[in-house]
C-alpha cells in the first residue's frame, strides 16, 4: 500500500514540491482560466500553455458565509485573490473568520488543506489562502 | 426602422405564499388578468413567451391549456433570474420583427419554503474520483469560495468597497432600511415590514456583510405583461390608448469577457452595457427617470447597479445613496415596491413584476405609493450566468 498517496482537490492544484496553482493561459491574448477549455472566451484562440499563477496575492473581495451548502463546516470566508494580475477564487484560511481579522486588501499567500482519506489511505488536498504575517 | 412597442395590459400577482395554487394557477392568474387589462383575449395573442425555472417544464403549454389553446408559438424561456425580461424581450421582438402585433409575456415561479440553493449535490463514493472540467474530486461550494447566491453578491458588493472605499456593514444594512420601508406601502409585497436599522444589523447573519432582511425573499408570484404594436395600439380604444405605456427600450445583454469574470460574476458589465444601449434607444439619460426598479437581490447588489445603471458618476454609488436620492422622497427613488429585499423574488416572475411596478406609476394608479408626476422609469434584473434585462417605460402620447 502506498504511504500517504496524495490527489489534489482540483486538477489545477499542483502538489508536488511547493504546492501551488496553474492556469491555462491562451497564447494569443494572455487570458488565463482554470479547468479545461474549448477556446479563449476573450479572442476565440484555441491554444494554451499551462503557466504557474503566484502563490501570493492581496485579498479584492470576501463575504463570510454562515449558512452553506451540506457537509461544510461553517462559518468559514470564502474570497477572490488577486494573485499578480490572475484572479483566483478561494477560502480564506488559518485566521478566525470575523470581519477583525480578514480585510480586503490583505495580503495573503496559498496555503494547503486536507479534506481527509478515501477507503483506500489516499488523503485529498485542498487549497485556500492565509494571511501573511 | 422597426416599430415601436406599447404595454397594453400588465398584472402582478401578490407575491407570497400561495399552498394551494400551483405554477400553472398563479401563471394563469397573472396572464388572464393582463389580458383583462388589456381588454383584449387570448384569441387576440399572437406569441406567447414563459418563464419557469423550477417547475415540471413546458410551462407555456401547461398555462395554455388551461386559459387558451389558440395554436400560437410558444417560447419557453430561462435565464435565471432575467428569465421574465426574456420573455418579454422574446413577445416584444416578435412584435418588431412583425411576426405578430400582441404578444403576451408571463413569469412565474414558486418559491415559498425553498431555503438557501447551494450546488452539492454529489453523491459520496468511497475514493477520491476527479470530475468535470477541473477534475474535482468534491464538490466545490463552500471549499473552494462560495457558490451560493448571498455569499457570490456578497463579494460583490464587497469588491465596490475595496474598489472605491466608503462601504460598511451598516451602509449595507440601510440600503435594506431604505427598502423594507418602502415596501410599507406594497399590498402585493411578501413582507410588508418596517425594520430599524439595529434590527436588520442584529438579525441572522446569511453571508457577511448580508443577514436575512439583506436577502431576497423566496415566495410564489406571477406577472404577466400584453404587448402591442404602434399601428395595431392606434386601432384600440381611447381608454386602450390612454392607458397604454411605451416601451422606449429593451435590451438583453450576456457578460462580456472580463479578467475575473470566470472566478467571481461581474454583475457590473453586462449591466453597463444594456444600460447604455438602453438610454441610447430611449433617447433619455439617467437624470430623467421619475423611478427605478433596480435588481436588489441582496443589498450589496443595489449599491454597485446605482453605478452600473449610470444613476451616479463611476465610483459615486455610496455618496449617491447618502444623499437620500434612492429614497421615495428622494430625486432618484429606487425600489418604491419595496424590492426584492421585501417585495419578494419569485426567480421567474421578477422581470416583468419590476416592469409591472414602473408601469403603474407611469399610468397614475400605484395607490398610496403612487411617484406623483412619474413619467418615465426604468426596471433592471440580473440572471447570474449571466444575462441582464432592462426595460425603459415611459408616459407618452400616442
Amino acid at each position: 500500500m502506498a504511504v500517504s498517496e496524495q490527489v489534489p482537490l482540483v486538477d489545477y492544484l499542483v502538489l508536488d514540491g511547493a504546492p501551488h496553482l496553474v492556469a491555462q493561459e491562451c497564447v494569443q491574448c494572455g487570458a488565463r482560466y482554470f479547468g479545461r477549455r474549448n477556446a479563449c472566451a476573450s479572442c476565440e484562440g484555441a491554444e494554451f500553455r499551462v503557466v504557474d499563477v503566484p502563490v501570493e496575492g492581496e485579498l479584492r473581495a470576501f463575504t463570510i458565509v454562515s449558512f452553506a451548502a451540506e457537509g461544510i463546516d461553517v462559518p468559514f470566508v470564502a474570497g477572490v485573490v488577486d494573485c499578480g494580475g490572475t484572479s483566483v477564487r478561494g477560502n480564506i484560511v488559518n485566521t478566525p473568520p470575523d470581519p477583525d481579522h480578514v480585510r480586503l486588501g490583505m495580503k495573503v499567500r496559498l496555503a494547503t488543506t486536507s479534506l481527509g482519506t478515501d477507503t483506500q489511505g489516499v488523503e485529498a488536498v485542498g487549497f485556500g489562502f492565509e494571511p501573511v504575517s | 426602422m422597426s416599430e415601436n412597442v406599447w404595454i397594453l395590459g400588465i398584472h402582478m400577482t401578490k407575491f407570497g405564499k400561495h399552498p394551494t395554487l400551483d405554477v400553472v394557477d398563479l401563471g394563469a392568474e397573472a396572464a388572464r388578468g393582463a389580458l383583462r387589462d388589456a381588454g383584449i383575449r387570448m384569441s387576440d395573442v399572437g406569441v406567447l413567451g414563459a418563464g419557469n425555472l423550477r417547475g415540471p417544464g413546458g410551462f407555456g403549454q401547461a398555462l395554455q391549456k388551461q386559459i387558451g389553446q389558440t395554436g400560437i408559438p410558444v417560447f419557453n424561456v430561462a435565464n435565471a433570474c432575467a428569465t421574465g425580461a426574456t420573455a418579454l424581450r422574446v413577445a416584444i421582438m416578435a412584435i418588431k420583427a412583425g411576426e405578430t402585433d400582441i404578444g403576451l409575456a408571463v413569469g412565474v415561479e414558486k418559491l415559498s419554503g425553498a431555503g438557501l440553493l447551494t450546488g452539492n449535490e454529489r453523491p459520496k463514493t468511497d475514493s477520491w474520483t476527479p470530475e468535470g472540467r477541473v477534475g474535482a474530486v468534491a464538490a466545490l461550494d463552500g471549499r473552494v469560495g462560495t457558490d451560493t447566491m448571498p455569499g457570490v453578491f456578497a463579494q460583490i458588493g464587497m469588491e465596490y468597497g475595496h474598489k472605491y472605499g466608503g462601504t460598511s456593514f451598516e451602509l449595507f444594512a440601510r440600503i435594506s432600511e431604505k427598502n423594507h420601508a418602502h415596501s410599507v406601502l406594497n399590498p402585493l409585497a411578501t413582507y410588508q415590514k418596517k425594520f430599524t436599522l439595529e434590527q436588520i444589523m442584529n438579525d441572522v447573519m446569511i453571508a457577511y456583510p448580508n443577514t436575512r432582511p439583506m436577502c431576497s425573499a423566496n415566495c410564489d408570484g406571477a406577472a404577466a405583461a400584453v404587448v402591442v404594436s404602434e399601428s395595431r395600439l392606434r386601432t384600440l380604444s381611447l381608454e386602450q390608448q390612454r392607458r397604454a405605456v411605451k416601451v422606449s427600450a429593451s435590451v438583453l445583454t450576456s457578460d462580456p469577457w472580463s479578467e475575473s469574470c470566470q472566478v467571481l460574476p461581474d454583475v457590473n458589465t453586462l449591466t453597463r452595457a444594456a444600460a447604455d444601449q438602453a438610454y441610447e434607444q430611449a433617447g433619455v439619460g439617467p437624470e430623467d427617470l421619475d423611478l427605478v426598479e433596480l435588481h436588489d437581490c441582496f443589498a450589496t447588489a443595489e449599491l454597485v447597479h446605482y453605478d452600473n445603471l449610470r444613476l451616479c458618476e463611476p465610483g459615486g454609488a455610496v455618496d449617491f445613496f447618502e444623499s437620500g436620492a434612492t429614497w421615495r422622497d428622494g430625486k432618484r427613488p429606487v425600489n418604491v415596491s419595496g424590492g426584492l429585499e421585501s417585495k419578494g423574488h419569485p426567480i421567474a416572475a421578477t422581470g416583468i413584476a419590476n416592469i409591472w411596478e414602473v408601469a403603474t406609476h407611469l399610468r397614475g394608479e400605484a395607490g398610496e405609493r403612487q411617484i406623483e408626476g412619474a413619467q418615465v422609469g426604468l426596471a433592471h434584473v440580473i440572471g447570474i450566468g449571466n444575462a441582464c434585462g432592462v426595460h425603459i417605460l415611459e408616459k407618452a402620447a400616442l
